[in-house]
């Protein structure tokens, strides 16, 4: 394993876009059943335009890009908040990097600012993980 | 206004079989490739005691409890106006297929911002297996559109 540092750059994720399919696999398969996301005539009663996708469904992806980086068992704290709503067709990338190696209870942990974001550049996601690394 | 007054409300704690099923089903959903998520051999041979649950799936344990988001019914909101604004997870153990996981929850804290035109519910949640390790806990912001 080659040797992480401040500035190390976790490999991104790149998603297809998102689709009404993903929203309705990802619906039933997290538990989440808030017809929000499913449902366009329940999504504009609450006065969207159409459904939206699972802000959990990029965190999924987040914990994805994190676990193909480092093993899922070295994963200690993952969090992020909600920024932006993504929308159907949404290109969503997720990538990070390693800002700080701190250490907590004998661990050396390396902490790594995490984002999911359209093409656009903006932010759907931004969050924070702390990997074990020794 | 939500009523301020459930800050502390402890909900009914219930538990969850994690089938290996539905874990496969999951990293279907997210695209996730990595067989030690649906094969007991690859995750066994990646040094797991069987099929890790992925990162993020420990909500999925809070969603599968007996009632649907609780917190909608105890504060009476609307389904169609509640969005998530946070969500912190932390990792003291691992939720493998197989295991019965009980849940614990509670309203940590409620506020609002833009002169009450969202409020805030922050939540906090804990995840205990069937041997009575606790293998993480969880923080959760809902936001409620006025």
């Amino acid at each position: 394993m080659s040797e992480i540092t401040v500035g190390t750059e976790i490999p991104a994720l790149e998603l297809p876009p998102i689709t009404r399919t993903t929203l309705a696999l990802f619906g039933g398969a997290s538990g989440d059943h808030n017809p929000i996301h499913i449902d366009i005539d329940f999504a504009k009663k609450a006065g969207m335009p159409d459904v939206f996708a699972h802000g959990m469904l990029s965190m999924a992806y987040l914990g994805r890009m994190i676990t193909n980086w480092q093993p899922q068992s070295q994963l200690r704290r993952f969090s992020n908040k909600f920024a932006a709503i993504t929308h159907l067709q949404d290109v969503i990338t997720c990538s990070g990097k390693v800002v700080e190696i701190v250490e907590n209870d004998g661990e050396i942990l390396a902490r790594c600012e995490i984002q999911a974001a359209k093409a656009s550049g903006e932010q759907t996601l931004i969050g924070e993980a702390f990997v074990a690394i020794g | 206004m939500l009523d301020r007054s459930k800050v502390g409300h402890e909900f009914d704690t219930f538990s969850v079989d994690i089938e290996k099923g539905r874990l496969a089903f999951f990293a279907k959903a997210i695209g996730e490739n990595n067989p030690i998520y649906c094969s007991e051999e690859a995750a066994k041979a990646a040094g797991y005691k069987t099929i890790p649950a992925p990162p993020t799936f420990m909500m999925s344990v809070d969603l599968d409890g007996p009632v649907f988001l609780p917190v909608l019914g105890l504060l009476e909101m609307d389904l169609g106006r509640v969005l998530h604004g946070s969500q912190d997870f932390q990792y003291l153990g691992q939720i493998y297929a197989g295991d019965r996981i009980t849940q614990t929850s509670k309203i940590l804290d409620m506020f609002d911002k833009k002169g009450g035109a969202l409020e805030f519910v922050v939540m906090e949640s804990s995840y205990t297996n069937q041997d009575g390790e606790l293998v993480g806990k969880a923080q959760q912001t809902l936001v409620y559109r006025n």
